[in-house]
């Protein structure tokens, strides 16, 4: 089974079927260019990571493919349409979660289907089925100051799921868990992209954890920003979320990332 | 507080000074302080009167309105200024002149304007009590996460949504603090606007027993509303404990 599902992923290569394309965009935030003249493509059903040392971008860009910030000019492309502002395609999850500190985790969950004006009993049944998804059954009242950071960005990511949008945008959402809680969430994250047939886009400055999680991983570099290579792991995404990290493949690109981003660091 | 080991209940301190004003009282040093005993006992033959009970329906009304207009128009005002930098720039100077300055020398002209009515009490009363509740609600709201309001953008919330969901909540803490405090500001403006407008409520009491020396009744009626102000603003700071919880975590 596994063969067949193989030979058809190589069959069809990744890069005819495009979820969000970025075009040329640029950003200055005054004086400063903050991204100039980028292009990037982001395969459907897979996770590719922005990498990169702080200050080249990353996080505007994903901002930008959010709708969240306007490009100066180019343009974003998600299932064929150009957008040009937050829509329900895409879901973002937070650095800092963005919880509501007023509100139940079940709130705090079904908060995406609130603003789009889902009735309450089939927001909340959603959210219900996706709290235990993330492994948060049983803590549908606790407020989000009852929680651990880890178990607050499972709300966050919760949330993020049930809106049901094809691609879901990620801001270095493990930075602020702590490192044991962070490797549960990564293996999490490898069986979401799984099973969930999403499009991921995931910000992080961790060479390893990009390395970890990514079907590709776009580096980026500042002064000017651009992207300076996008590597693709070949052989060790089927072999086991725990042989991962003493795979060579995954050691080689892991040293390869850190030469290159090494004179970029202060 | 502890003294000796013993735990004293809460407002113990009032206890002490209501025993000083009993003595000082009892003394007859001066009329202007009869015994609190005294004061008392008035205060509960004057409670049912007929002329009390009017007196605190119309200033309960004024107040009431007052407080409810500088409600309603201040969070609004302060979430809009907090929110948007050329409202905050148009308004901010007005508010901070208004907040500072001595309203009583405005009731004349507000009496011009509005007459010697109901109208006129009820401005003064709000325009004590908007201010800080202005102040206090924009602080609130440019001290909220930025990522908050992100979030609910990257959703497709509504300007409206933002507003009533995000905005507004996240600023509570805040906003109550203002409310108190706009509150007993405007149990001021509503005396004020009473005495110096037209003379009803507790205004005309005031000024009834001063102007005859009923220096007892006098008493009792301040009593009354620092009594019922007292509980209002213990109300609303019990309130904002109760949202106290995230006001550090937002």
């Amino acid at each position: 089974m596994s063969q067949t599902r193989q030979a058809f992923d190589d069959a069809q290569p990744s890069d005819q079927d495009i979820a969000v394309s970025v075009r040329g965009v640029s950003k200055n935030y005054g004086a400063v260019e903050a991204l100039k003249n980028m292009s990037l493509e982001f395969p459907r059903g897979q996770l590719t990571s922005l990498l990169g040392p702080s200050g080249c971008g990353k996080t505007t860009l994903l901002k930008i493919i959010a709708g969240l910030l306007k490009p100066d000019s180019g343009e974003i492309i998600v299932n064929g349409k150009a957008v040009s502002g937050p829509g329900p395609n895409r879901a973002f999850v937070f650095q800092d979660f963005a919880l509501l500190p007023w509100a139940s985790v079940l709130r705090n969950v079904a908060f995406g289907l609130e603003l789009r004006g889902v009735p309450r009993s089939e927001r909340e049944a959603k959210a219900e089925k996706y709290i235990r998804d993330v492994g948060l059954a049983g803590f549908e009242r606790a407020f989000p100051h009852e929680l651990s950071g880890g178990m607050r960005q499972r709300v966050g990511l919760a949330r993020a799921l049930s809106v049901d949008s094809k691609v879901l945008l990620l801001d270095e959402p493990f930075s602020a868990v702590d490192e044991q809680t962070r490797r549960k969430f990564q293996e999490d994250l490898l069986a979401l992209v799984e099973n969930e047939n999403k499009t991921f886009i995931f910000v992080t400055h961790s060479i390893e954890e990009a390395v970890y999680v990514s079907d590709q991983i776009a580096i980026l570099l500042p002064r000017p920003s651009r992207v300076s290579e996008i590597i693709r792991p070949t052989s060790f995404r089927t072999k086991g979320v725990g042989n991962i990290r003493r795979d060579p493949e995954y050691l080689d690109i892991v040293d390869e990332i850190w030469a290159s981003l090494r004179n970029y660091v202060e | 507080m502890r003294i000796y080991g013993h735990k004293l209940p809460a407002m113990s301190s009032l206890l002490l000074w209501a025993l000083l004003w009993e003595i000082i009282g009892q003394t007859g040093a001066t009329f202007f302080v009869p015994p609190l005993s005294e004061v008392f006992v008035t205060l509960f033959k004057i409670i049912g009167t007929p002329a009390f009970v009017t007196a605190l329906t119309e200033t309960a009304q004024a107040f009431l309105a007052g407080v409810f207009f500088s409600i309603v128009i201040g969070i609004p005002t302060g979430i809009l200024m907090g929110k948007s930098r050329l409202l905050d720039e148009l308004l901010l100077p007005w508010v901070n002149i208004f907040v500072s300055a001595p309203l009583t020398a405005l009731v004349p002209v507000l009496m011009v304007l509005f007459g010697f009515g109901l109208t006129s009490i009820i401005i003064t009363t709000t325009l004590f009590g908007i201010w800080i509740i202005i102040l206090n609600t924009r602080a609130g709201v440019r001290q909220i996460n930025r990522s908050l309001v992100e979030m609910a953008t990257s959703f497709g919330a509504s300007p409206l949504d933002a507003f009533v969901k995000i905005y507004f909540w996240a600023a509570l803490p805040e906003i109550l603090g203002g409310v108190r405090i706009g509150v007993i500001r405007a149990v001021k403006g509503v005396i004020i606007g009473q005495l110096l407008i037209s003379i009803v409520g507790f205004g005309a009491l005031f000024e009834l027993y001063a102007s005859n020396f009923l220096m007892t009744h006098f008493w009792a009626v301040l009593i009354v509303l620092f009594a019922l102000a007292f509980s209002i603003s213990e109300f609303l700071a019990y309130l904002e404990r109760k949202v106290a919880y995230y006001a550090a975590k937002r």
